[in-house]
């Protein structure tokens, strides 16, 4: 059994109009360690897998395991970054973090609480700005304390929801750059949801393109043979990354003519 | 700069000085009775330039007569604020309870003080609790009805980062209900203490106790209308004031 199982996922949502079947049976699977990304277009409902995956909602069909385990509801165990940040604009930087590293670790000390905390802080470089306040951050900013916050929570499994589609290009690349420095690092389970076909293949091993909705589901996964540590400046003349690219864009395009 | 100054102080000046003009025109032709600004102000000199003397009950500096009336909105909105911030926050939190006692919030809302004071007299057998009581039971709506939108319309994604780190209900409340609604909460806060200023007024005439309201009541009864004048503007000089320190405090609390 994969450390994260997805068999079956359905879920619609009740309109006025009647009911709309975003997901229509999602599959998929992750390994321990291992950084999935889910590439569709706007709108086919990958918000929704991640918020299932979460378990912020809760699916009309279908099971998730990790672990083994059935997810019943949102839990720690499975950190996510918000498309929209949701960093709460009362706390600082310092704060947010906090907030989750006191949240899972109720039984240690406050001074390893905040150890942990400033550690995270470090790791997306934003200590100059520990005090500050979201509102005072740029979108790059926000969204690496969103990175962190997530992280400090020690999750089995990471999930992004278009963590850089709210930044202009060239904060993406840093903030793209960043994240594959801090999972060379640690090695967490990520699942990154993106509607950048590119920005997948420079972080993903494994890519699930997924066609547009209603009832969307995930083509088979495409592996990018790409090695470990990656440069994103040779990356565009591997035959490799070609290879990604083009089985990914061929399988979105002819899901998209058929719809 | 200089459209700076005329704006904020040349133009306000201008339509001060349209209303001095409106009101002196008005004392010698229409209403002979009311008192010319000139009058006005030698009438009432000593109340404003020696604020805190003390002739009798009723016969103060207006100084000492606002403090009186201060004190008394003070704790009829302190009052407000202690039952209309809890009462906010259950009905923005439950919709039981919201179901329950919306229709009487609603219900209570429009009551005008005149009608609550003989009540408070009836229930606490003297006037100063019974002003509190009317002041308290007028002002706290827009504290309570404030309190409750704001509760109701925190971000889901707020909320949702409180269920993924699996927050308690309590910890929920305190670290991320509570500060979300802050600013409502304050809004609500500014808009109970003008309410509480305007009721005032009304509690010191019926129940004859000394303040502003109470001697503006008196000198009508003795025939010194300039000194009515004098009341009716320390009221506005002093609603304004409050409402000004109130708008910097909410402004502290609001988020963006």
């Amino acid at each position: 059994m994969a450390y994260l199982e997805v068999r079956g996922l359905r879920k619609s949502y009740g309109t006025r109009s009647g009911l709309t079947a975003v997901l229509g049976g999602v599959d998929l699977t992750l390994e321990e360690g291992e950084f999935v990304a889910v590439v569709g277009y706007s709108g086919s409902g990958k918000t929704t897998l991640v918020s299932l995956i979460a378990g912020l909602i809760a699916p009309d069909r279908g099971e998730i395991l990790l672990e083994g385990v059935p997810v019943t509801g949102p839990g720690p165990e499975r950190g996510i970054v918000f498309q929209q940040y949701s960093l709460l604009p009362w706390l600082s930087v310092r704060g947010n973090v906090a907030l989750a590293v006191d949240a899972v670790n109720p039984g240690l000390p406050a001074s390893e609480r905040r150890r942990i905390t400033d550690e995270f802080i470090a790791l997306v470089n934003l200590t100059p700005a520990a005090w500050k306040r979201p509102r005072q951050l740029s979108g790059g900013m926000r969204q690496r304390v969103a990175v962190a916050r997530a992280l400090a929570m020690r999750p089995k499994l990471l999930l992004m929801d278009e963590p850089f589609s709210a930044v202009d290009a060239l904060t993406r690349a840093t903030l793209q750059d960043e994240l594959l420095r801090i999972w060379g690092e640690r090695r967490s389970t990520v699942m990154l949801i993106t509607n950048d076909v590119d920005e997948a293949i420079l972080l993903a091993d494994r890519i699930y393109p997924m066609t547009p909705g209603p009832d969307a589901v995930l083509g088979p996964a495409i592996e990018v043979g790409l090695p470990r540590p990656r440069q994103r400046r040779h990356m565009s003349l591997e035959p490799a990354y070609q290879k990604a690219r083009q089985a990914l864009v061929e399988f979105l395009r002819a899901a998209r003519t058929a719809r | 700069m200089r459209i700076d100054i005329s704006q904020k102080v040349i133009l306000p000046l201008l339509g001060a000085a349209c209303v001095l003009v409106v009101w002196s025109i008005v004392s010698v032709t229409v209403a002979p009775d009311l008192p010319s600004p000139g009058r006005t102000w030698r009438e009432s000199q000593r109340y404003v330039l020696e604020p805190f003397f003390k002739d009798g009950e009723m016969n103060q500096g207006i100084g000492r007569l606002a403090f009186y009336s201060l004190v008394r909105v003070g704790k009829g909105f302190a009052l407000a604020l202690a039952i209309g911030t809890p009462i906010g926050f259950l009905l923005g939190l439950s919709r039981r309870f919201h179901q329950s006692f919306d229709p009487i919030v609603q219900f209570m809302r429009p009551i005008s003080p005149l009608a609550w004071l003989p009540l408070g007299l009836v229930i606490f057998q003297k006037s100063e609790p019974a002003a509190i009581f009317t002041i308290a039971l007028c002002a706290m709506w827009p504290t309570v009805i404030n309190t409750a939108v704001g509760v109701r319309s925190i971000s889901p994604d707020y909320l949702n980062v409180g269920r993924v780190l699996k927050l308690s209900r309590v910890k929920t409340l305190t670290r991320i209900v509570i500060p979300a609604t802050l600013p409502y909460v304050f809004t609500g806060y500014r808009l109970s203490l003008g309410l509480a200023w305007l009721v005032i007024v009304a509690a010191e005439m019926l129940t004859g106790t000394p303040g502003v309201g109470g001697f503006l009541w008196q000198e009508y009864n003795s025939l010194v209308y300039s000194h009515i004048i004098l009341s009716v503007i320390t009221i506005g000089a002093i609603g304004f004031v409050l409402d000004r320190l109130m708008g910097l405090v909410e402004a502290r609390v609001r988020i963006d």
